[in-house]
């Protein structure tokens, strides 16, 4: 809650009707709790057994119910909200950005001030035409738009301006594939249905003080553009889901139509839910909101289907609710609002007239390319999608199919290990065990994105290198990537020599250790005359602890059945 | 403020006005009254010379205290006719008056020649509004920012360097246009109070051009309504309730008493930007029609009312009744003049998507039109059942005037009129539904004490802010919206709606120029006639004959054309092509000057 705009309630108020002008940044109190989300007292859910409901996102495998007599078919569609990348609204000319000071981006239109009208932002229009080619959609030539009514604080007309009858793409596809049972080697490729793509406005927010009984509105976010794309129920756990959504997410960043960062509310995801038996109709579904991570989205999907059916085997029934994820408890809970009962009362907008796109072949002559939307054009432009981006990197480098799937999933990876690959002489294949392996599971362990990440790939590439020409070994290269990762910056050169690391070059030396190694173990070196050339591992691992990890194993293999011989 | 001591003229002169000040017209072509086949002439009345050689100013009593704004003056419940009538200056008619009654073409002409300044006119003006309060024409006067625009106007005709025809023109705006820092209510509870901190479109520009903005007049609430009685700031008077010609005819006792039981309504809703033009107290006003609101309230008070072509004028400003009806309205004292404003007006505005994109060409009006090659289209359904014999009968007498000057005139059919009032209605309602719904009593406007719930905070502070008219509109457009009402009502009256539009295609398609109707059934009814029916019922009937236009989208006018047997203005409507604004007004200027519509004598104000 925002502290500082406590205390100073109608400031707001008072500037429109002294004509001040631009808005304050000052809270608007409201006696009472506008919505709880969240019921004060949360029923803690009982222990459920861990059912695999994702299991069958290898496809086939149904959960079967708990009385064992039918198995379950869970079904999963999602409504999409992906804030629209622009420097203004929708509809006016405020600036949208993140985290600024509360109602600081407030236009007259956005704060609904009499009189004010729409006026379309053609970026938001070109961005949701993107999004649509890219999600294999038809564009519609021609859309409306429509007003949707409900009463609610941070939606300061009484009505959102959206798509409902004519939305601006329809009837799109989005592949996308995920790993069976958590096995990277197990990948299968899905497909859901767009069912349609459709402009509409943001509300602003609603902060509740409970403790003060206020509400607390901030109308930066009002009429912020989004793009709602409804997925059809085509996915059936909540792995398919997010696999789905993630695959979306690395479309829209990398079109810039949206940041699509689902912690900033960039993208927001409904999941409706049902469950039925094979061969009967759909079940009565519900909808999780409230999900605000990947990872949470699939959680909340998979309890709630488990809930369901736990919910129908034990004779109860499913509502058609509204119910939200709670993220701390992991569970579902029932929202308190009407929603079931609104009747938004659809209306044409009669401000803006339809929206018309155009294609090479319509657009009229002499026309003033700012004032018209060129499909086309935008077709001719799209940039990679992520898929091709995947397929470019298993034929250009030699890597496996599902690297290039965490390449391209792990934001600025592939840039990071194209950048390694260029500054190393090392072979791409072997760069991307490293960066994997390695650096990946290091980003994971700290929690790190790869542009946070401690090591360049300059520097990944020097240690490559150093590897690459056998002046350090594969062990000790670990050990300098370790000290890397502190940070400390120094360059992996300065490491392998304050550390010592390099291999031994002086055979004479290497010699003298592996002889000493050989005195010292009578044990080992009977077994090994005796036949059991397995014991000669045991002495090069003897040699290298002897050497920190810098002496050439082959070199010291060789050495060593020498001497043995001799 | 500085404001200039009673009676005392102002400094600055130009020219050698003072000498013959009212012996002769000070303005070539002041229109002075001209006997017309149906009023009574009222010969040899006007102008009275002057008592002195200096044309005072028209209030010779103290001026109200400055305010900064003056608005809803403690009007006085009875007699305040008489207390206009003592008010009065001794200047009967003298230059002053003259000048008022100028035509807004003339008066620029005036103010270009320097034979008066625009603070001159502007103090003329306020003094008016002041001693024509009775009539409730303005909500709010903005005394001091007329002042300041008519002084800086009065700077840029000292260079030579006038913005505009309109630089200088005291002009009054109906108040449900935005104007920034001038308080703008609707003539709602909602919006008492309320200071928007920007200007409608259409204010804008006439600030741009110079002109100088009075105030703002006085409607129904959020312009619903038909006769300017339903506004939280009580009824506007029609000022030909004061005037000899309706007290010659309709009151020839002149009881007092009686006069509070006789006046007129204005029409409606924009009643008071209608009286203020017709008693003189500004040049031109801006109204808003949705379903006849300029034009109704024209033909009522004498005045000539233009509802553009829909999507000429930008609506940005204007707070809505109708979003894909509502068109800026023009009201003026002839058809010039109107002309005049649509110039400055006109054309694409980036901030309503629904103007049109093409450049709009002000254009002058021809001073000798030929309609005869016209073909004039006479609608057989706008003789509607409760049209006065009266109106009737002036209309076939307009009809015969187009005949006899050798138009085509002919009896169209628009079969779907008798349909356009109950479609208006569902469309209407459903849209005021919409648009209303933003006054929740949060960002703006009132908002209730009520605190226990914020959904008892909404209720309360509708139910407190709007009055039964509106919130009756709400209700019904709700219901019409809701799902399983909506394919029932609103789409049908959609198709209704593009029904009527056709109607109007064919005729036009079928060699049609203009057709030609009455703007209303009757003449203006007392208030207290008036009030016995419903809102609802008065808007049903006295929208009947404008709203099509609406629907339609078309550019329509009233023209003044004859007095009533009560002494009371009727008006004519002419409906054109869309955007053929040209060849409309042509043909409306054509029939003014055939009809030669007398100037009104308001009695209170010029004095007995």
């Amino acid at each position: 809650m925002a502290a500082a705009a406590l205390g100073c309630g109608g400031g707001w108020r008072r500037a429109w009707r002294c004509g001040l002008g631009g808005p304050l940044p000052i809270p608007i109190p409201i006696p009472v709790p506008i919505a709880v989300l969240v019921p004060a007292a949360v029923p803690v859910p009982t222990r459920r057994p861990p059912r695999v409901v994702a299991r069958n996102a290898g496809g086939g495998a149904v959960p079967a119910g708990k009385s064992g007599l039918a198995p379950w078919v869970p079904v999963v569609g999602l409504e999409i909200h992906a804030q629209i990348s622009s420097n203004s609204k929708l509809f006016s000319g405020s600036q949208v950005q993140f985290a600024a000071p509360p109602n600081s981006l407030v236009s007259f239109f956005d704060a609904s001030l009499p009189g004010t009208l729409p006026v379309l932002n053609r970026r938001c229009v070109e961005a949701a035409v993107m999004t649509g080619l890219a999600l294999n959609c038809s564009i519609n030539k021609k859309s409306l738009f429509d007003r949707k009514h409900y009463f609610y604080a941070d939606l300061p007309a009484g009505y959102q301006i959206t798509q409902q009858r004519v939305p601006i793409a329809v009837n799109g596809s989005l592949t996308y594939s995920l790993c069976i049972n958590n096995k990277m080697s197990q990948m299968v490729t899905k497909t859901v249905r767009i069912k349609q793509i459709q402009l509409e406005q943001d509300s602003g927010k609603s902060l509740h003080d409970d403790s003060r009984s206020q509400t607390l509105v901030d109308l930066n976010r009002a009429g912020v553009g989004l793009m709602e794309v409804v997925m059809e129920p085509d996915m059936c756990c909540g792995e398919e889901a997010a696999a789905a959504v993630r695959e979306l997410q690395l479309i829209l960043q990398t079109l810039g139509s949206s940041q699509a960062i689902m912690a900033e509310g960039q993208l927001r995801v409904d999941a409706n839910v049902s469950v039925h038996h094979p061969g009967e109709p759909y079940g009565v579904r519900t909808e999780v909101k409230n999900i605000n991570s990947i990872r949470f989205l699939a959680k909340a999907i998979d309890y709630e289907i488990q809930r369901q059916i736990e919910e129908l085997e034990s004779g109860g029934t499913i509502l058609n609710e509204t119910r939200a994820f709670d993220s701390k408890l992991g569970c579902t809970v029932p929202m308190r609002d009407k929603e079931g009962m609104q009747d938004y009362r659809f209306m044409p907008e009669p401000n803006l007239p339809p929206l018309i796109l155009y294609d090479t072949k319509s657009l009229p002559a002499n026309v003033n390319h700012q004032q018209v939307v060129n499909i086309d054009w935008i077709h001719e432009r799209l940039p990679d999608l992520p898929s091709a981006k995947r397929a470019k990197l298993v034929e250009l480098y030699g890597i496996l199919p599902e690297h290039s799937f965490t390449l391209v999933n792990e934001d600025g990876l592939t840039e990071f290990f194209e950048n390694v690959v260029k500054q190393t002489q090392m072979k791409p294949k072997k760069v991307i065990g490293w960066i994997l392996n390695d650096l990946l599971s290091y980003l994971k362990q700290h929690s790190c994105t790869v542009k946070e990440s401690p090591i360049s790939s300059v520097l990944l590439a020097d240690l490559l290198n150093l590897l690459e020409k056998k002046e350090i070994s594969a062990s000790a290269a670990k050990q300098v990537f370790e000290e890397l990762w502190k940070g400390e910056g120094k360059t992996p050169l300065e490491i392998v020599k304050e550390k010592q690391l390099q291999l031994l070059e002086d055979g004479e030396e290497l010699e003298q250790i592996c002889q000493a190694v050989i005195d010292e173990h009578k044990k080992e070196v009977m077994a090994i005359k005796a036949g059991n050339q397995k014991v000669v591992n045991k002495l090069i691992g003897l040699v290298q602890r002897a050497t920190q990890g810098r002496s050439n194993p082959v070199l010291v293999k060789q050495i060593l059945e020498k001497k043995l011989s001799e | 403020m500085a404001e200039r001591a009673r009676g005392e003229p102002p400094k600055q002169r130009t020219g050698t006005r003072t000498s013959t000040a009212g012996s002769r017209p000070i303005l070539p072509g002041v229109p002075i009254p001209i006997p017309v086949p149906v009023p009574v002439p009222v010969p040899g009345r006007e102008p009275a010379p002057p008592p002195s050689s200096f044309a005072p100013q028209p209030n010779a009593r103290p001026a109200p205290r400055c305010r900064r704004q003056w608005r809803r003056w403690g009007l006085p419940q009875d007699g305040g006719a008489q207390a206009l009538r003592r008010r009065r200056g001794g200047d009967g008619g003298g230059r002053g008056e003259a000048m008022l009654r100028a035509s807004l073409r003339q008066v620029s002409a005036a103010l270009k020649e320097g034979q008066v300044t625009p603070t001159e006119l502007c103090h003329k003006c306020l003094a008016l509004i002041k001693s024509t309060k009775l009539l409730n024409a303005y909500i709010t006067v903005a005394e001091e920012t007329a002042l300041k625009q008519a002084e800086e106007s009065e700077e840029r005709y000292r260079r030579g360097q006038p913005l505009s025809v309109l630089d200088g023109i005291p002009i009054a705006v109906k108040d449900n246009f935005n104007t920034a820092g001038i308080e703008t209510t609707c003539a709602s509870n909602m919006l008492k109070g309320y200071i928007p901190p920007y200007n409608a479109t259409v204010v804008q520009k006439l600030q741009d051009q110079g002109a100088v903005l009075l105030g703002k007049t006085n409607l129904d609430e959020f312009a619903m309504g038909s006769g300017s009685t339903d506004g939280v700031f009580g009824p506007v008077r029609n000022p030909w309730s004061y005037s000899r010609q309706y007290k010659e005819k309709s009151a020839p006792e002149s009881d007092p008493e009686h006069e509070e039981f006789k006046w007129v309504i204005t029409g409606g809703s924009s009643g008071g930007s209608a009286a203020a033009v017709s008693s003189f107290t500004c040049f031109a006003a801006l109204g808003s029609d949705t379903g006849g609101s300029t034009r109704n309230p024209a033909a009522h008070c004498g005045v000539v009312g233009l509802k553009p072509t829909y999507g000429l004028i930008s609506r940005h400003g204007l707070i809505p009744l109708v979003n894909s009806m509502d068109v800026p309205g023009i009201l003026t004292r002839c058809v010039d003049d109107a002309a005049v404003v649509l110039g400055s007006l006109a054309g694409h505005d980036p901030k309503d998507s629904t103007t049109i994109q093409d450049a709009f060409q002000p254009f002058e009006l021809p001073n000798m039109p030929d309609v005869s090659k016209l073909c004039i289209g006479i609608p057989k359904e706008y003789n509607a059942p409760g049209l006065s014999s009266e109106i009737l009968a002036v209309w076939s007498k307009a009809a015969d005037l187009f005949k006899n000057a050798g138009a085509k005139v002919i009896e169209v059919s628009l079969p779907h009129t008798p349909y356009s009032i109950v479609c208006y209605h569902v469309l209407c309602t459903a849209e005021v539904a919409s648009n209303m719904a933003r006054f929740d009593g949060l960002e703006y406007g009132h908002r209730s004490d009520v605190n226990e719930s914020t959904e008892s905070m909404y209720a309360a502070t509708r139910r407190e802010g709007f009055n039964d008219v509106v919130r009756g509109r709400i209700l019904s457009g709700n219901y019409f919206l809701l799902k399983q009402n909506y394919e029932d009502y609103f789409v049908k009256a959609q198709k209704v709606r593009r029904l009527i539009a056709n109607d109007f295609v064919k005729v036009f398609r079928s060699g049609v120029d203009i057709l030609l109707t009455p703007t209303t059934l009757s003449d203006a009814v007392p208030y207290i006639e008036f009030i016995k029916e419903d809102n609802r019922t008065r808007s049903t009937q006295d929208d009947i004959l404008t709203q099509a236009a609406n629907m339609a989208g078309l550019p329509a006018i009233s023209v003044p054309t004859a007095l009533s047997e009560r002494g009371l203005p009727v008006g004519l409507q002419f409906i054109g092509r869309s955007f053929q604004e040209k060849q409309l007004l042509t043909v409306a200027k054509w029939f003014e000057k055939q009809v030669k519509f007398p100037m009104i004598q308001l009695e209170e104000v010029k004095g007995a």
